[in-house]
């Protein structure tokens, strides 16, 4: 894992420092809410429907056993004993006081972490494949690179006030599992001619416009990839519209100037910047790179594992996934158990994960887009035990990408941005598919929900997606189908008039109902819905 | 009715205008007719609290202040998917007082 120098750790303490000032000053009544505002966004403090909020960074959803316990803490010592993981790989707390919110920060910062840009009209935090570095088809370890463009964008000047916010996702495998096109900038690392390389994506996104990225340049050399990036954000800085926040995303623009314009642009800044020398040296890239050297495996393993116990064997079948390296094994820890709150773990639950990360798994975790935690490195020999232990805390559920791992944004329990509440609607969708048979029988399904047009919970991409709207003063679903945010990647499609709360439940269950009569050997869901189309779904969702 | 909202500035706790105060109880929310503003602007430039706003709000049969629209009754309550954070942690039907 990466490891702060001293200015990574000089500029985080001297941040908490002045967020501390600067929070004594608007209790104090020296700033005004109207100036107070902008800064504590930039900090990560936002106020919500119930209390303030602080949305803390997890840096390409990596994190130690350490941070997790820290994180563990804050839930126990400044909010209410639990934390929600989200989209974005980062972790948010619902029940802050504007008092205890510096102290947070310096705890975070003791341990490396923090809030800053993740919030704000910047490059918000880089997320990445939740498999890095253990995968047996990436081509390259992306962590380096998603290293290398934290510290890039962190506190970048020219970069602080662009037109919208700003994602960057980075992949270096040809299975997606980060959503990659559906991002402001979207990165595949590449091999030509036995050169690592950038693939690049520009233009992606969900919110209330969403569009695939397409690709404006099919490699950039490893050691240019900033300069590149650079002009990909000076076009967007130059040009993105300011008049108009809903046409104010790097999408808009790409999609409105043409993709041939746009990527003639960026080549013609690109020239530029790579006369000003601000790629890092190969010294720096060779630094950040070997902290993500693999750990020390142990060589001469046995691959086999006693299946004998037919719950464990089940767990193992959806959860545990292939490793590189012989005798090891990739454990999706499940942050849905059915009924319970998509990507919520309480204080214990962290703890739990860092204690089994530290024992396990090389003393590391990582945060999934899809609000699941990954333990990267565990012996095959100790999955059991390993499994056991979550079991005794409720995250053994064996659902990994089945209709139960629903991905749900907080929606109208906790977001003042949205229409419709999301959770109670995941929540009974789980448990109306909560017979695990079921589950498996109905095979890879991602259900995404999102409470508002924003798409946090990415409707757009889930096979079934579900958006709330607000219609009249009630809580109404539109359903989507169709849609992926993996390889395969495809926008859904509205079926046609909303449901209410049950009937979008009964909706999913007649659209699965479709599949299964429909589907042929082999098919997914999302595979039946490409080939047979929208018309035999409305007739069954509709008649 | 119109009744006047905000946030504690330090704590964060969505409380509501009482006539004479602050209640984090909207059953405690007076009507404040056309004075909403005035009232948000003294209260604020106090610090007694943050980002307050006027909001549409109804009394139900036996009196009992609730706001008109769903988002404004989640917030006075508390997430319907945890009522043991809400404002009636015993009460299992709270959340039946949202929808």
């Amino acid at each position: 894992m990466y490891q702060y120098d001293t200015y990574d750790q000089a500029m985080v303490d001297a941040r908490v420092a002045e967020f501390r000032d600067q929070t004594q000053r608007r209790l104090d009544g020296q700033l005004s809410e109207a100036q107070f505002r902008p800064l504590r966004l930039m900090n990560g403090l936002y106020l919500q429907l119930h209390a303030y909020m602080l949305r803390v960074a997890v840096p390409y959803g990596t994190l130690s056993s350490k941070q997790m316990h820290m994180l563990a803490h804050i839930a126990r010592q400044y909010d209410r004993d639990y934390g929600h993981f989200t989209t974005r790989q980062n972790i948010q707390y619902n029940w802050i006081k504007l008092a205890d919110a510096p102290d947070i920060l310096a705890d975070l910062a003791s341990v490396e972490m923090h809030a800053i840009q993740t919030s704000g009209n910047c490059i918000r935090n880089i997320s990445s494949d939740q498999f890095a570095g253990v995968s047996a088809d990436e081509i390259a370890d992306p962590r380096p690179l998603a290293e290398l463009l934290r510290q890039w964008s962190s506190f970048h000047p020219e970069f602080t006030y662009l037109p919208r916010k700003f994602k960057i996702a980075v992949i270096a495998s040809q299975e997606d599992r980060a959503a990659m096109r559906l991002h402001d900038i979207g990165i595949e690392l590449v091999k030509k001619d036995g050169e690592i390389g950038a693939r690049v994506f520009v233009g992606g996104g969900m919110g209330r416009t969403p569009m695939v990225a397409p690709e404006i340049r099919a490699f950039v050399p490893f050691a240019e990839v900033v300069s590149y990036l650079e002009a990909c954000l000076r076009v967007y800085n130059r040009h993105g519209r300011r008049d108009n926040k809903y046409k104010a995303r790097i999408k808009i623009l790409v999609h409105e100037m043409g993709r041939e314009e746009y990527t003639r642009q960026v080549e013609e800044e690109f020239a530029h910047m790579k006369t000003l020398g601000l790629d890092p040296p190969l010294a720096e890239l060779e630094r950040i790179a070997a902290h993500f050297a693999p750990p020390p495996y142990e060589t001469g393993l046995s691959d086999e594992i006693d299946l004998s116990d037919r719950d464990f064997a089940a767990w193992v079948s959806t959860q545990v996934k292939p490793h590189k390296v012989p005798g090891y094994a990739i454990v999706n820890i499940s942050l849905k158990p059915i009924g319970g709150i998509p990507g919520d773990a309480s204080s214990a639950q962290m703890d739990l994960m860092a204690d089994l990360a530290e024992k396990y798994s090389f003393d590391e975790l990582r945060v999934t887009h899809a609000q699941n935690i990954v333990l990267a490195h565990v012996k095959k020999a100790d999955l059991y035990a390993l499994w056991k232990a979550l079991e005794e805390a409720d995250l053994g559920t064996a659902n990994l990408d089945l209709i139960s791992d629903i991905i749900a944004c907080p929606g109208l329990d906790y977001c003042s941005l949205a229409n419709a509440r999301s959770i109670p609607v995941a929540q009974k969708i789980a448990e109306r598919f909560s017979d695990l048979g079921r589950q498996k029988e109905l095979g890879e399904l991602k259900l995404k929900i999102s409470g508002c047009i924003n798409a946090c919970g990415h409707h757009h991409a889930g096979n079934i997606g579900i958006l709330g709207v607000d219609r009249k003063g009630v809580e109404n679903y539109q359903l989507l189908l169709g849609g992926s945010g993996a390889e395969d990647v495809s926008l859904g499609q509205i079926t046609g008039p909303g449901f209410d709360e049950n009937g979008i439940v009964d909706a999913v269950e007649k659209a699965t109902n479709v599949y299964l009569a429909n589907r042929t050997e082999g098919e997914r869901f999302v595979d039946t819905f490409r080939r047979i189309g929208m018309a035999p779904f409305k007739e069954a969702l509709y008649a | 009715m119109n009744i006047l909202t905000g946030n504690d500035l330090a704590t964060g706790d969505v409380i509501w205008w009482t006539g004479e105060g602050w209640s984090i109880h909207v059953n405690d929310a007076v009507d404040v007719g056309d004075k909403g503003a005035e009232i948000a602007q003294a209260e604020s430039a106090a610090r007694r609290v943050n980002e307050a706003y006027v909001i549409e709000g109804e009394k139900d049969n036996e009196g009992n202040v609730r706001p008109a629209h769903i988002k404004e009754r989640i917030r006075a309550l508390g997430p319907t998917v945890r009522l043991d954070l809400s404002l009636k942690p015993a009460d299992p039907n709270a959340g039946n007082w949202v929808i």
